[in-house]
């Protein structure tokens, strides 16, 4: 089963947060179909749509990873499934 | 581009991390019809594996669509059947047994609390009714998570003024029994009029009649989204724009909910009821409904003007959510339990909501007389009148309303009561010492009121 999902990440910005992130992305079939960055006064800001295939990796695995991977470069990290956004803000 | 703008993406972390949005509850509705049976004992083993097997995994499905989705859900709780409707070939006078049953088997699916150790006896009392009330104190001393509630009043039948005498002793005896704990039972029982069948809010939870034989309702929470949202508006704004603020945001938080509700339905494979569009507080600072009527504009809640501001975000969180979801049920609309909501406390606390004022609050607001901690010394009289007059706003405006009065054994007002958890603490509040003793002991029933010269 393939699930789309919102991956935010917000924090200080440094060098290697979008390498770091897609790498865990990749290593768990997690396929970016978009990206949306910005930085604002050194804070990072990224918004990515992803498709997580659950059938190689469940979501909880992929959210657990990406856990891993805020603690180690100290930056707020969440993957939730996008139609909590879709469904909350359009009729 | 992305499908979904990254505004409409930052707004939802900002309502889930800053402003405590969440799920207030997913309470699954067991029918425990089948569970009927000659004795108590024979009725609690029945009732507790049926629960069980219903509500196995609950919890489980609860917590993952948590992770996935992003959003809190804070209670995972179970209603079932009314159990006095269930007792009445049950030949006993005591229920305890089968409300230690209910305990235990919501202990071993993991729920805070389970509803259902209720009874209606708006018109009249049956055997099994009596039983189950004459069993409320032993029942909620003896037990962590049940809770119970009676109906004793509706615009159909009137007003029990005997029954609700009755519930006045039973709330005292019950408040005597779990003095220890600042009467903590009495926390956990509620009296009602016109109670509604599918509300998933807890001490009234109950499945009702009319409902599936598992189905999953969902309550929605929020009030710290509404008040950043109104705190934010300039002070010049005026009411109407406040009204559509409040409708807008309203429509968001139930369409989480209603998320929420049709993807526990489906994981669980059971019908999905309603979603409550209720902001409920809770004792976090910031998730207080007393603090949007104070960014409204009212110094403390309580205030001159309070009423007002409760109408006002009642009826605007009713059309908001009304757009969000097909399924609107349960009490639906604002909470003020006294104790659960950081807001309230303070203005009990600084003398600016009292009882009366509480009393008139009810009678726009979703519930009504909840979590109030009064003087332990209280005589039962005064608190039946107390539980009439809630009840007289419910059944001639057509309503529900509920009373849920603690008796603080052995504290007076301004003492300090707390119960921990997500049933916070309060002051102890003063009550009127003028009797209501003769109209008290006249009991019988209050007729019902005519419905037709609506005026």
């Amino acid at each position: 089963m393939k699930t789309r999902a919102v991956l935010s990440v917000l924090g200080e910005d440094r060098v290697g947060i979008v390498a770091a992130i897609a790498t865990a992305l990749a290593e768990n079939t997690v396929n970016i179909e978009d990206i949306s960055q910005t930085i604002i006064d050194g804070i990072f800001s990224m918004t990515m749509l992803v498709t997580v295939d659950e059938d190689a990796h469940a979501f909880d695995d992929v959210q657990a990873r990406l856990a891993e991977v805020a603690e180690r470069i100290g930056m707020q990290i969440t993957l939730q499934r996008e139609d909590v956004f879709r469904f909350m803000h359009r009729v | 581009m992305l499908r979904i703008s990254p505004e409409e993406i930052a707004e939802t972390l900002v309502m889930v991390q800053q402003q405590h949005l969440d799920i207030r509850t997913v309470t699954l509705g067991i029918s425990i019809a089948e569970c009927s049976a000659d004795t108590a004992e024979e009725m609690s083993r029945r009732l507790y594996e049926r629960v069980t097997r219903a509500a196995e995994r609950l919890v489980p499905v609860c917590e993952a669509i948590e992770r996935e989705y992003g959003i809190p859900i804070r209670n995972k709780r179970i209603s079932v059947s009314p159990v006095a409707s269930v007792a009445g070939r049950c030949a006993c006078d005591d229920l305890t047994p089968v409300a230690r049953a209910m305990d235990r088997a919501a202990a071993a699916v993991g729920v805070d609390f389970i509803g259902g150790f209720s009874a209606l006896v708006q018109k009249g009392v049956g055997h099994a009714d009596d039983a189950l009330i004459r069993s409320i104190p032993a029942a909620l001393a003896s037990t962590e998570r049940v809770c119970s509630s009676v109906n004793v009043a509706s615009t159909r039948a009137g007003i029990n003024m005997d029954a609700i005498a009755r519930m006045a002793h039973t709330i005292k005896e019950t408040a005597a029994l779990t003095a220890e704990a600042d009467s903590i039972g009495c926390a956990k029982l509620v009296v009602f009029a016109n109670m509604v069948e599918d509300n998933p809010f807890m001490a009234g939870a109950v499945h009702g009649a009319g409902e599936a034989d598992v189905v999953v309702n969902v309550g929605i929470s929020g009030p710290g989204v509404v008040r950043a949202v109104v705190a934010a508006m300039p002070e010049t704004a005026d009411l109407t724009a406040v009204a559509e603020a409040i409708k807008a945001t309203s429509f968001k938080i139930t369409r989480a909910g209603e998320l929420v509700a049709r993807e526990a339905a489906r994981r669980l494979g059971v019908a999905m009821g309603i979603v409550d569009l209720s902001l409920a507080p809770t004792p976090a600072e910031g998730d207080s409904v007393a603090d949007i009527l104070e960014a409204m504009g009212v110094e403390r809640c309580g205030a001159p003007g309070t009423t007002t501001a409760l109408a006002l975000l009642n009826d605007a969180v009713k059309k908001g959510g009304a757009m969000g979801t097909s399924s609107i049920g349960g009490l639906s609309g604002a909470f003020i339990p006294v104790s659960e909501d950081a807001g309230m406390v303070r203005a009990v606390a600084c003398g600016a909501l009292n009882l009366e004022k509480l009393e008139a609050m009810t009678a726009v607001c979703s519930v009504g007389l909840d979590m109030i901690a009064i003087p332990g010394d209280t005589p039962a009289e005064t608190i039946a009148g107390i539980i009439s007059d809630a009840c007289a706003i419910g059944v001639i405006n057509n309503k529900t309303t509920a009373a849920r009065l603690i008796p603080v054994a052995g504290k007076k007002a301004g003492d300090h009561a707390s119960w921990g958890g997500l049933l916070g603490a309060a002051p102890v509040m003063d009550v009127s010492a003028w009797s209501s003793a003769k109209l008290i002991a006249r009991g019988g029933r209050m007729p019902a009121p005519l419905g037709s010269l609506r005026n």
